[in-house]
């Protein structure tokens, strides 16, 4: 019985090296995002967990870092800053449009630059 | 060296090590951006916290584990934050008007039950353990209104916890989520954990995850021992009680490098006076002894992302009760007197190793094993049991994702091995019981959340067993925040298991029934295994009162058992009749609690809990004997300001009620060994005080059963425990009187 589980280990660990080999399937990106509180950070979230290819997106209302780990055979950071920018929050490449802006909570109205 | 750790696995990453500061500053939502002075920051679920300065800074210690920081100020609303870094924070509070957004907490809580978890899942922080008279897990539900703590039958002084109005043997207990209290240890197991080793407990009520295995069926408790990183250099707690009990703990921890970290945990206990309150010749507590020692390495790297736990756990315990006369040396297996005594040895050795992948944090691999070995020699007047249980138990994980984080996954093996070499010598049986169990299992289980209102946990396991056979145990979870601060659940699953109908039933060899079992095609003592159904709903509100926080919570649990070990003494007082359920067995759990801040650092607890717990037993269907249909709950906890200094005093009182609870038949005994058909409602009252000298020292006193509530007659036939009405196991009420207790923690911080 242990020699198969560490047989099933060995293997898992083997077939997740690999998948580790072919970097830009687990690419990490991290993009600042402006928002102010838990409701941007959910919305934030949503939005890039729309993309397809978004594995992890996390998003730190402290520092306004959105940290994505995402597949980049199927998309890129900048697809899902569009998405993002799409629901009303600036990111560094893709601004919302004012009419998207407008749309968010008065909480979330972020200070725009 | 590789290969140990291979086989060393573990599953937790509950990481690490060294301790940094996290700074930030907290302003305003408006124009000017003010900075908030005074502001509280603290870190959910632990107690470490401090306040913004004169300029909005802040700084505080910071752990990779820490993740949720809660941000408040009055009049603002509270935030609570992920933090995934030390990153400098520039956070901005938004004043209190017409914001969706839930708050989770402003005050850190001992007793937590979320929003946001999919289960149903009560946490119990080492303070809410605190409030506990002693010392011991089965000690430490009483100010929990989820777990039913019943009183300690005259025999062994250990308490058995009821949860959903079943006793503790249909639970999993766990102990870092490998299996700690089951089969031979199921009688004493929770009372071999010293309450001080605790680092926190988690309750799920209802199925329980298919993780953990196919025996929970109606819930789950885990506990976590303080984690050798986490730990402080040393630790002392002593206590004294007027029922004369000693316990001592001693918990030394270095830090051997930046990876290894080890603690060493002393426990001793014992009961060293005879005490017999009621004057029926028998003591009320047993005299007891207990060595308990155990021993944890951690090794953690977080760069590479391995974490694993080993640990060493010698125990020894053993009691001795009966008659105040009786001599061990003397009297044992004679009639002169009538004595007990339990001895049991066990030792555990278990280890855990988990990976996280670099790259990917959503994945991780993680591998436990235990081995353990459980010894239990006994005599109850002429009765005699043994047990030794040796366990082998594994469990490989794999956590991963499909798509995204959103849509998780848990898979792996189990795999567990019992080897049972028990003898058992009643009047009508002599002999042993000695059997192999084993059983290899594969489950998974799939986890979506949509990251706010709604979650959902599915999971399947098959299993084969040689007792048991090939089976599905089919399990799952949901919840819905279908508004503000509410949170709906549902639960359905099921649950199978061997009954250890012995170990599990201890208490009645102190008694002169004569034990049968009906069955004989079953494959354990000749009975089938149990089968049960546990569906359950839940829905928790949470609302301001008068500008305080306030919550309540409804939850309806049903168990339903297509088959099951029955007990049953009601057939005659004389007999003690196991066999396989015909017809229906069924229980019903409704609780409903209120916790509302009454004011700043004053908070109360109130549940009420129906039950209607019935079986079909041969003479008809009737209601689990020893259980109340009613119970009522109450607890107070007052806190003052704590000091510059780390100063404080805190207050606790807690009020159970108990309605009637149905007896065991006895209406064929004597008039003098007769006990009516239901026991009368009482109500016990306990309260505690502890003073806080400093963040380093404290000590407290408290009164357990101030009411001094005893029940009238304890044990039946006391005046010829030889002769055919002895009976000591129908206990419904406290023996011991009121008890006041006072002890003291030291720490080396």
């Amino acid at each position: 019985m242990k020699k198969i589980m560490i047989m099933l280990f060995i293997s898992l660990v083997g077939f997740a090296a690999q998948a580790q080999e072919k970097k830009n399937k687990n690419a990490k990106h991290t993009v600042e995002v402006k928002g102010n509180c838990e409701m941007c950070k959910k919305r934030i979230e949503k939005a890039a967990f729309s993309v397809p290819g978004v594995k992890s997106a996390n998003w730190d209302i402290g520092d306004k870092q959105l940290h994505l780990i995402l597949n980049e055979e199927k998309t890129s950071d900048e697809e899902v800053q569009k998405a993002i920018a799409k629901v009303g929050h600036d990111t560094e490449k893709v601004k919302a449009t004012n009419e998207d802006y407008e749309k968010l909570h008065t909480c979330c109205a972020y200070e725009r630059n | 060296m590789q290969k140990q750790f291979i086989l060393l696995l573990c599953l937790i990453v509950s990481a690490t090590s060294f301790s940094q500061e996290l700074k930030g500053k907290i302003t305003e939502a408006s124009a000017t951006g003010q900075p908030i002075i005074g502001a509280s920051v603290q870190w959910l679920d632990t107690q470490i916290g401090t306040t913004t300065d004169e300029n909005g800074n802040f700084s505080i210690s910071y752990k990779p584990e820490f993740t949720k920081l809660v941000i408040s100020y009055v009049g603002f609303t509270t935030d609570t934050i992920t933090v995934s870094s030390s990153n400098f924070i520039n956070h901005v509070l938004v004043q209190n008007n017409d914001l969706e957004e839930v708050t989770i907490s402003k005050e850190r809580k001992s007793l937590q039950k979320s929003y946001m978890k999919t289960a149903n899942v009560t946490t119990m922080s080492s303070k809410e353990l605190l409030k506990a008279a002693c010392c011991n897990l089965a000690e430490s539900f009483e100010t929990n209104p989820s777990i039913d703590v019943n009183f300690s039958d005259a025999l062994t002084g250990t308490k058995q916890i009821k949860m959903l109005g079943l006793t503790s043997p249909y639970l999993v207990i766990t102990e870092e989520n490998l299996p700690s209290v089951r089969g031979a240890s199921q009688a004493y197991g929770l009372s071999f954990t010293p309450g001080t080793w605790v680092e926190s407990i988690q309750i799920t009520k209802g199925a329980g995850s298919v993780v953990n295995g196919f025996e929970s069926i109606s819930g789950q408790i885990n506990t976590e021992l303080i984690k050798p990183v986490n730990d402080i250099p040393f630790f002392l707690n002593a206590y004294g009680s007027t029922d004369s009990r000693f316990e001592l703990n001693t918990h030394f921890n270095k830090k051997v490098s930046d990876k290894w970290s080890t603690s060493l945990f002393l426990h001793g206990n014992a009961r060293l006076g005879k005490n017999d309150m009621n004057d029926d010749g028998f003591l009320d507590n047993p005299l007891s002894k207990q060595i308990n020692v155990l021993n944890r390495w951690q090794y953690t790297d977080m760069e590479k992302g391995w974490v694993s736990f080993l640990n060493f756990r010698y125990m020894n315990d053993e009691k001795q009760t009966g008659e105040l006369d009786f001599d061990k040396n003397r009297d044992k297996f004679t009639t002169n007197y009538w004595g007990s005594e339990i001895k049991t040895q066990r030792y555990d050795v278990s280890a855990k190793l988990g990976y996280v992948f670099p790259d990917m944090p959503y994945q991780s691999i993680g591998f436990q094993t235990a081995f353990n070995g459980h010894d239990q020699e006994s005599y109850f007047g002429l009765n005699k049991y043994d047990i030794n249980q040796k366990s082998f138990y594994s469990n490989l994980i794999f956590n991963s994702i499909i798509n995204n984080t959103l849509n998780k996954f848990a898979t792996g093996l189990n795999f567990t091995y019992d080897k049972y070499d028990e003898f058992v010598g009643v009047p009508n049986i002599s002999r042993d019981f000695n059997r192999i169990d084993n059983s290899v299992g594969a489950f998974f289980e799939y986890t979506y959340d949509n990251t706010t209102n709604f979650s959902l946990v599915a999971g399947a396991r098959v299993d084969n067993h040689n007792r048991l056979g090939t089976f599905i145990t089919p399990r799952i979870h949901a919840r819905y925040n279908p508004w503000e601060k509410a949170v709906l659940r549902a639960s359905a699953g099921r649950g199978k298991r061997s009954a250890n109908i012995f170990a599990e039933n201890q208490q009645l060899f102190a008694s002169s029934r004569v034990f049968d079992i009906l069955n004989t095609g079953g494959k354990i003592y000749g009975l089938d295994a149990e089968i049960a159904w546990n569906y359950g709903v839940s829905f928790m509100q949470g609302f301001t009162l008068f500008n305080r926080p306030a919550e309540v919570t409804f939850d309806f649990y049903r168990t339903d058992f297509q088959n099951q070990a029955v007990v049953d003494l009601y057939a005659s007082p004389q007999q003690a009749l196991f066999y396989n359920l015909d017809g229906k067995s069924f229980a019903n759990s409704l609780q409903l609690d209120f916790n509302y801040e009454l004011a700043t650092h004053f908070n109360l607890r109130t549940a009420y809990k129906f039950y209607e717990i019935e079986t079909d037993y041969l003479s008809g269907s009737a209601q689990r004997p020893l259980q109340a249909k009613h119970r009522f709950f109450g607890n107070l906890e007052y806190e003052t300001h704590i000091t510059d200094k780390g100063q404080q005093w805190k207050f606790d009182f807690t009020y159970n009620w108990l309605g009637k609870q149905q007896l065991p038949n006895t209406a064929s005994n004597p008039t003098s060994d007769r006990l009516p058909d239901y026991s009368p409602s009482f109500s016990l009252m306990n309260a505690q005080i502890t003073r806080t000298f400093s963040s380093t020292f404290e000590v407290y006193v408290g009164g357990e059963n101030i009411g001094n509530y005893k029940q009238d007659k304890a044990i039946l036939g006391s005046d010829n425990p030889f002769g055919p009405n002895f009976d000591s196991s129908i206990i419904y009420a406290p023996i011991f009187g009121q008890m006041y207790y006072a002890g003291l923690r030291f720490k080396i911080k």
